[in-house]
């Protein structure tokens, strides 16, 4: 259902040792949107998404999926919780070792019933889903940058997760794969529902797919503005935000302006 | 040939210093020294710096670079340095130098810590390390649970693969370091038992010090730099590369699917391969033997089926398994738990292989006093 909240994150302090990188981070993600965990460089955004994909453990805060705690669940719990979870790394992490097949078929093996030949052929499926059909038996090494994000997508569908993240979808591609994989997300959002979580700075992709956002301040190490960046773009809560969506050319907000 | 650099400065006017810049001004040259301006500046009277370039023929960082340490200097007098002289491109390249300021905190490494902060520092770091190896010991023991009730999550095609490696492929380095193990061993005794006549005895000295010492001892070093390296440099490029995340991620649990087949592989070959530098060790005495202390083949063959029981083959076997296990703990522990940089990778690598090493070690007299107390 539309609306509905699939994430919701309450007050989440992140932190490595006694360093704290974001504080009272509070947002909630509904189901089917595409929602964009945006900011500059080392703010904080890949950290955060570590957080709620269940890798680190946040310092103070609760991370809920459909109204159950992640970090106060049984184990169990917390890996059923997380089944329903697919993520893209930055490289696409494929295991090296393994051809596509293999790591598309991997998590299907370990997680559902179905016989070898089965299994095979969803893989093929999902391959050919993000345009990578009869590469099959290549090696990640075998591939470009772009294919190797493809094929990692490829694995994080294949388990047909409610929610997908994604770690800088764009970083490293030139503009028309990126482009694809841009039209790619927002296909799978609407044709199977899936809600999408993107943590990114890349300006055109925001503007194409974004339904909700946040933006991340480094200095300020919390949230300073949320809601559609392109609203946020032409109304700027605060400057900031607005140079940050405009390259830097917007000029200083008006006072008072704030949303 | 290219026109040489030249610096001078006048004072024209009261108050203005004109720096005269002529020549080429390249890198390959060098910098000039600022001392002579500085001191202009230091003996006082002057408000502004001027510049003539009238004579400067072909410039490049090696220019910039003067003039930015000169500006710098007379902004820290509180000068007026005038621009306008320069060349264009110089002038704009300045400007952009200057555009944004210096950052107070950023240009300066800390300082380094004192002595008491250092030790502190350490110890913390140590009680850290051996906290995470326990809990590493911990999941790989749950690991080995869930395997237990053939719930583990281990691919029989790895496994296969890691056996073959940690088996056969090192055969022929075992076979090699094995043989002159065993060849120096029959050196050292037969200089000693020579003198009483006692060459027989060098058999006994081969065959128990290689089946009860020597063969696990070695092959365990060799297996820690060969596969124990190997196991942490993997593991942590897959670290780096965020591969094992994504394993987390996909709910399977990266130790029973990385470390558990690496660590069966060596226990189960381990104690193979040391069964074999014993044998190779022993042939190596046996060509000392044989070779140079004119003992005759079959002499020395039961000389070493005599002297040797089971027991002291079973001696050996037991430390190879427990030395497999520990290179191979080590060796995933540092992979799995490896920084996110290719230096970090580097680092894990050789933590690896002296961890290895060092409880090989300590283990090793561990067994022999557990052997000793137990009478074996």
């Amino acid at each position: 259902m539309q609306g509905e909240a699939q994430i919701e994150v309450e007050g989440l302090t992140l932190a490595w040792g006694d360093v704290v990188i974001q504080r009272d981070l509070s947002f909630r993600v509904r189901r089917g949107d595409v929602f964009v965990v945006m900011g500059p460089s080392g703010c904080g955004k890949s950290t955060l998404l570590r957080h709620l994909i269940g890798l680190s453990e946040p310092a103070g805060g609760r991370v809920l999926y459909r109204g159950v705690s992640l970090w106060d669940a049984e184990p169990e719990e917390r890996d059923r919780i997380l089944r329903q979870v697919g993520v893209l790394f930055q490289g696409g992490a494929l295991w090296s070792s393994m051809t596509l097949a293999e790591n598309v078929a991997l998590p299907l093996r370990e997680h559902t019933r179905l016989s070898p030949a089965e299994i095979r052929e969803l893989a093929s499926l999902k391959l050919a889903l993000v345009g990578l059909a009869g590469f099959e038996d290549f090696t990640p090494a075998e591939l470009s940058g772009g294919m190797r994000k493809r094929a990692g997508l490829a694995r994080a569908m294949a388990l047909d997760p409610e929610v997908l993240f994604f770690d800088e979808p764009s970083a490293g591609l030139d503009p028309i794969s990126s482009r694809l994989l841009d039209d790619l997300i927002l296909e799978l959002r609407g044709s199977l529902g899936t809600t999408v979580v993107v943590v990114t700075h890349e300006l055109a992709s925001i503007f194409a797919i974004a339904s909700d956002s946040v933006y991340l301040d480094a200095e300020a190490r919390t949230i300073t503005a949320r809601g559609d960046p392109r609203a946020l773009r032409d109304h700027p809560p605060n400057a900031k935000v607005g140079r940050f969506l405009t390259r830097g050319e917007a000029p200083a907000p008006p006072e008072g302006e704030a949303r | 040939m290219p026109a040489s650099r030249e610096l001078g400065f006048s004072r024209p006017t009261r108050g203005l210093l004109l720096v005269r810049l002529a020549g080429s001004w390249r890198l390959e040259a060098g910098l000039p020294a600022l001392g002579p301006l500085e001191r202009e500046l230091e003996r006082g009277g002057v408000e502004r710096v001027a510049f003539d370039t009238a004579a400067l023929e072909s410039w490049d960082s090696g220019l910039l670079g003067f003039l930015f340490a000169l500006i710098r200097a007379g902004e820290r007098r509180q000068l007026t340095v005038d621009r306008a002289g320069l060349p264009e491109g110089a002038r704009r390249l300045l400007d952009l130098a200057g555009a944004v300021p210096e950052r107070g905190e950023g240009s300066r490494a800390p300082a380094p810590p004192r002595l008491l902060a250092r030790l502190g520092g350490a110890a913390l770091e140590t009680l850290a390390g051996a906290r995470g190896m326990l809990a590493f010991l911990g999941e790989v023991a749950l690991g080995f649970g869930r395997l237990a009730r053939g719930r583990a999550r281990l691919r029989g095609a790895d496994l296969a693969v890691l056996l073959q490696d940690c088996g056969a492929g090192a055969l022929p380095i075992v076979t090699l370091i094995s043989f002159l193990v065993g060849l120096i061993l029959a050196f050292v005794g037969a200089l000693q038992l020579e003198q009483f006549g006692a060459q027989i005895f060098v058999a006994d000295l081969v065959g128990l010090g290689m089946a009860r010492e020597m063969g696990a001892m070695m092959t365990a070093v060799i297996m820690a730099g060969r596969t124990g390296a190997a196991f942490a440099a993997e593991l942590g490029t897959m670290t780096v590369n965020e591969e094992v995340d994504a394993l987390a991620t996909l709910g399977i649990p990266p130790i029973d699917f990385l470390a558990l087949p690496r660590i069966l592989a060596l226990a189960l070959m381990m104690p193979l391969l040391v069964l074999y530098a014993d044998l190779i060790g022993i042939l190596g005495g046996l060509v000392v033997g044989v070779g140079m202390l004119g003992l005759g083949f079959g002499e020395y063959y039961e000389q070493t089926v005599y002297r040797l029981t089971l027991a002291d083959f079973g001696v050996g076997l037991v430390k190879g398994a427990v030395f497999g296990v520990l290179v191979a703990l080590a060796g995933c522990q540092r992979g799995i738990y490896c920084g996110r940089s290719a230096r970090a990778v580097g680092q894990a690598t050789t933590s690896a292989v002296v961890t290895a090493i060092v409880s090989i070690v300590v283990a090793d007299a561990i067994l022999t006093v557990i052997y000793n107390v137990l009478d074996i």
